[in-house]
């Protein structure tokens, strides 16, 4: 093989290659199946959306995929490649080394992701000279240029400040700054948003949107909210009870979404056409146990369309005709049998319970 | 599932407010000094210009030994008409290395112990909390009074042995803290930017344990010189030096002798009273302060 193709391959290579992981939590009421099979790919520039409620394991997932978790309790298996190679199960002294230089993780809460006690200066010169060996002069001009990347006005004065002088939405800024500093070419942002005022949300987004295409650099937004996705990713994933039960371009999946899962997500999100005191849309029931999840389907017995099959047999993950979306569902949004129940539901036949059987 | 989901940081008290709950108070400073003038004066004793506290001052035809406050002697002189003034200035020493000593021991080995078993956790742990709750389960008293008939007693035995009761308050104070600020994302963030565990127990949780660890130290080292004075209140604190509990218990040996001469063990009572009282009170002030600090983040 040519030199050439070699270098085609390697660049037609996805950047991360996620092939049936597993993480499990040893706990003294069993194993916790936190994610329980999950495989996706993620390429080079790209922004992937791991969408789902509280304890899906969204956020696990993405603790995982970078090797943050504890060891002492963790048993993980499958496979995660970065860039071709396989770094899970990784000793800790090479996991450092891909930290903070090829992947790097921006916290949900500004107001506890910063070292209180350390200059916004310090913290963001820390892994420059820990990583890229940069004199102390190089590392601080350096840190006042990611300040100025992310938008924080006066920059220099900004560095000698500490973190409880700053705002929230700037301290994720700076926040950014540091998960930037050493150009990663993974970023992960776990909530990047849930701890911001609305305002500052779209602002945040935008930012890491930004540099995403300025450093050509691909990133894994793990989120509650569809949308914030919307508008800043090129797929979605949505994960429900440790799986991934749908998967697809964000176009795709917000035109013809399979999932009754993804479509309640969906109707949970406030209109603004509605009149105001509207009950808002929510999802009966809870998430389930991931200690004794549910034999079929694990979302089947918060689902209004689930039927007998749903609660015995476990939907494998399907392609729709779409080539890049799949779903995990017996009765999508559109088949006969979700239409059927779809009009029982308007008509009030079927009261709207929780596990319809 | 929607936006404002959590609540917005609460906002800010206002700037005057703020500067004023910020400050430490004058009460602080004055604490502060009159430590500071201790240490000075245990330090600069010997070339101070006082007299010697091992001088007998009785003068032929004076009729008994101890005399009361005077020009000559400030404090007064005790039973064998030394200078009362000079042996308290003399006495500082001992009661100050004392808490120096024990209290920066216990700092160093209890504080070492106590972030290493909040971090690490695990087996650490629970080795380094079971030597804690030994260490705790003696009545520090005896278990001093103990060590004190068993080895000699030099200053530095004695200031070990208080310093090794101060292992377990300090270590669990440390540990506890630890582990507060080992849940806090920022140490998490510097785990996922390839910081080492050194790096992170001494540049992210070291200055953050350090502040709590302050105000216990400056409380410590008030038990510590009172557990000293105690010790030497039962004859059994540095043998042949001067110490305020030596003094109190040479003026209060009878209450004939509390009667005549009250002022030979007043003095020494007041200045060791002043001075555990500035040490509560400035530790007090350091951890208030600290909340403070807490809750504007």
């Amino acid at each position: 093989m040519s030199e050439l193709q070699t270098a085609l391959r390697q660049d037609q290579n996805a950047l991360l290659e996620v092939t049936d992981l597993r993480t499990h939590f040893r706990t003294e009421r069993g194993i916790v199946r936190a994610v329980d099979g999950v495989s996706l790919t993620l390429e080079r520039g790209k922004c992937l959306g791991i969408v789902g409620e509280s304890g899906s394991g969204k956020t696990v997932l993405s603790r995982s995929l970078m090797g943050l978790l504890p060891s002492s309790n963790t048993i993980t298996s499958g496979s995660v490649k970065f860039e071709g190679k396989e770094i899970l199960g990784l000793p800790l002294k090479e996991m450092r080394r891909l930290w903070g230089r090829e992947m790097s993780m921006v916290f949900q809460n500004p107001m506890t992701s910063l070292n209180p006690l350390m200059k916004i200066g310090k913290q963001i010169e820390e892994p420059l000279s820990l990583h890229l060996d940069m004199s102390r002069a190089d590392a601080r001009a350096t840190a006042e240029r990611l300040l100025r990347d992310v938008r924080i006005p006066e920059p220099e004065r900004r560095l000698d400040q500490f973190p409880h002088e700053l705002s929230g939405g700037m301290r994720q800024r700076a926040m950014i700054a540091i998960a930037l500093a050493c150009g990663p070419t993974l970023l992960f942002a776990d909530e990047p948003t849930t701890a911001l005022d609305v305002t500052v949300q779209a602002q945040i987004l935008q930012l890491i949107g930004e540099q995403r295409t300025d450093r050509n650099m691909s990133v894994i937004l793990v989120t509650h909210d569809l949308g914030v996705v919307a508008g800043h990713t090129d797929e979605i994933a949505v994960m429900y009870g440790g799986k991934l039960v749908e998967k697809a371009p964000t176009r795709t999946l917000f035109a013809e979404m399979k999932m009754p899962y993804t479509m309640s997500l969906m109707r949970s999100i406030p209109k603004l056409e509605e009149a105001s005191h509207t009950r808002l849309a929510t999802i009966p029931g809870r998430p389930p146990d991931l200690v004794n999840p549910p034999l079929g389907c694990r979302f089947a017995p918060r689902c209004a369309y689930a039927r007998d099959k749903c609660l015995t047999e476990e939907p494998p993950l399907r392609r729709a005709d779409n080539l890049y979306h799949f779903y995990a569902c017996w009765y999508p949004v559109g088949s006969p049998e979700f239409n059927q129940r779809e009009a029982e539901l308007a008509s009030g036949v079927v009261p709207v319970t929780v596990g319809a059987r | 599932m929607t936006y404002a989901t959590l609540p917005a940081p609460a906002e800010a008290p206002p700037l005057a407010e703020a500067a004023e709950k910020r400050r430490l108070g004058i009460a602080f400073w004055i604490c502060i000094a009159w430590l500071l003038l201790m240490v000075a004066l245990a330090i600069l004793a010997p070339y101070l210009p006082i007299k010697n506290p091992r001088l007998n001052f009785t003068h032929r035809g004076q009729a008994g030994a101890s005399k009361g406050p005077s020009a000559a002697h400030w404090f007064g002189t005790d039973k064998d008409a030394r200078d009362v003034f000079a042996r308290t200035v003399y006495g500082a020493r001992v009661s100050l290395t004392v808490g120096f000593v024990a209290i920066g021991f216990g700092m160093l080995v209890g504080g070492t112990l106590g972030i290493l078993s909040g971090y690490f956790r695990g087996w650490w742990d629970r080795c380094f909390s079971f030597l804690f709750l030994v260490l705790l389960s003696f009545p520090s008293l005896v278990l001093a009074i103990m060590l004190t008939a068993l080895l000699d007693r030099k200053l530095f035995t004695i200031a070990m042995i208080l310093g090794v009761l101060a292992i377990a308050p300090v270590g669990r104070l440390a540990r506890a803290t630890t582990l507060q600020f080992a849940e806090r994302e920022f140490v998490m963030a510097a785990r996922s930017l390839g910081a080492k565990n050194k790096r992170i127990i001494v540049r992210e949780l070291l200055p953050n344990v350090a502040i709590p660890m302050s105000a216990l130290a400056l409380l410590g080292m008030a038990v510590a010189i009172v557990a000293e004075g105690g010790l030497a209140f039962l004859g059994l604190s540095v043998e042949k030096g001067i110490t305020w509990g030596g003094m109190i218990q040479l003026g209060s040996d009878s209450s004939k002798t509390l009667e005549r001469a009250p002022w030979i063990a007043f003095f020494p009572i007041g200045v060791l009273f002043i001075t555990v009282f500035a040490l509560n009170f400035a530790g007090d002030r350091v951890r208030s302060f600290y909340d403070v600090k807490e809750i504007s983040l």
